[in-house]
């Protein structure tokens, strides 16, 4: 027997690609024309980085609207990710 | 009510799920292989990450070697393709299987699915185009995997001014450059293969509809995910 899924209102698609495409803009003047230190713009412009690419999983793939074990599919990865790159940097670092 | 009937401003899933995930499974296999996939980009990143922090000389600076405004627009194209493949979906939700109509009382015309997949074809084979062109001229001006080839403009320029062009490490720069965005072009190219497929074969002969969308769904996810990999590959490859 199958259930039924979420349903949901439609987000406002365009505004989502204004977001993306304003983000954009400003990464590429903050990396180029912003007198901000280095460390000032790796940390802005890697925030910039995830807000994008939050509002894409969010919005454009509808994860914001799907239930919590299907979420939790795309979810897992990311600590394993985590560990993989900081157990090789603590390799380096040691 | 049937699964069909809703209105225009609301989405509901193109079947009913399953047991279980609580989706179809075509949908359920599309996010577990993008979970490995999450894997195999951190497994590419993180190995850039480490590699670039790791090395005791500086890599180029921003904008040195790499061309960011032709970047930034094949960025903004694959933005573009983005949304116009979630058009897609919206239109095709609501049965507008058609490419274009006239809505009445309005100059504009309305998309359909036929319109907007397009469009995201369109897009989706620009940006592999334009980086085609950019590997072209990296490599015409001296950019390899192996680094700045013996003789040519960059291995001069690195010469006359080491920090800036990360004289020391250019081996390193060129193949972590290659490999992550000619991956990330390897599953462009493949998503944009997948939608001329479904193209020809589905949406053409107006096999989806309101009631069944699965295909557009699941490929969608996998576009969108690709759009998701190259906005942190642009800030971490060619900003950073």
């Amino acid at each position: 027997m199958t259930t039924p899924t979420t349903t949901h209102v439609r987000p406002n698609y365009m505004l989502i690609w204004l977001y993306l495409f304003l983000m954009t803009i400003a990464e590429v003047v903050l990396a180029f024309e912003l007198p901000f230190s280095q460390n000032v713009k790796l940390i802005l412009l890697l925030i910039l980085a995830v807000w994008k690419a939050l509002l894409v999983a969010l919005f454009f793939m509808h994860l914001k609207f799907e239930r919590w074990r299907l979420r939790l599919i795309f979810i897992v990865p990311l600590p394993l990710a985590a560990i993989l790159v900081t157990t090789v940097i603590m390799e380096k670092v040691w | 009510m049937t699964h069909a009937t809703h209105s225009v401003d609301m989405m509901r899933p193109p079947v009913p799920a399953e047991p279980g995930a609580g989706v179809y499974s075509n949908k359920l296999g599309m996010w577990v292989f993008l979970a490995s996939d999450v894997m195999f980009f951190t497994a590419l990143i993180g190995s850039y990450v480490v590699l670039r922090f790791g090395m005791p000389s500086a890599w180029a600076a921003p904008g040195a070697v790499l061309n960011v405004p032709l970047t930034g627009l094949n960025t903004f194209l694959l933005i573009c393709s983005s949304v116009s493949m979630v058009k897609a979906y919206a239109a095709i939700a609501d049965g507008k299987k058609y490419f274009l109509r006239k809505v009445p009382g309005k100059t504009m015309q309305d998309g359909g699915l036929k319109f907007w997949l397009l469009i995201t074809i369109i897009c989706g084979a620009g940006f592999v185009g334009v980086q085609v062109y950019e590997y072209i001229k990296l490599v015409g001006h001296g950019f390899t995997p192996m680094g700045y080839r013996e003789g040519s403009e960059l291995a001069e320029r690195a010469l006359a001014d080491p920090v800036r062009y990360g004289a020391g490490v250019a081996g390193m720069y060129g193949s972590t450059f290659f490999t992550m965005t000619g991956f990330h072009g390897f599953h462009v190219t493949c998503g944009v293969v997948s939608m001329l497929y479904l193209y020809f074969t589905k949406v053409l002969p107006e096999k989806y509809s309101a009631q069944d969308y699965r295909g557009i769904e699941v490929i969608g996810l996998y576009w969108h995910f690709v759009d998701l990999v190259w906005i942190i590959l642009f800030t971490i490859v060619y900003l950073i």
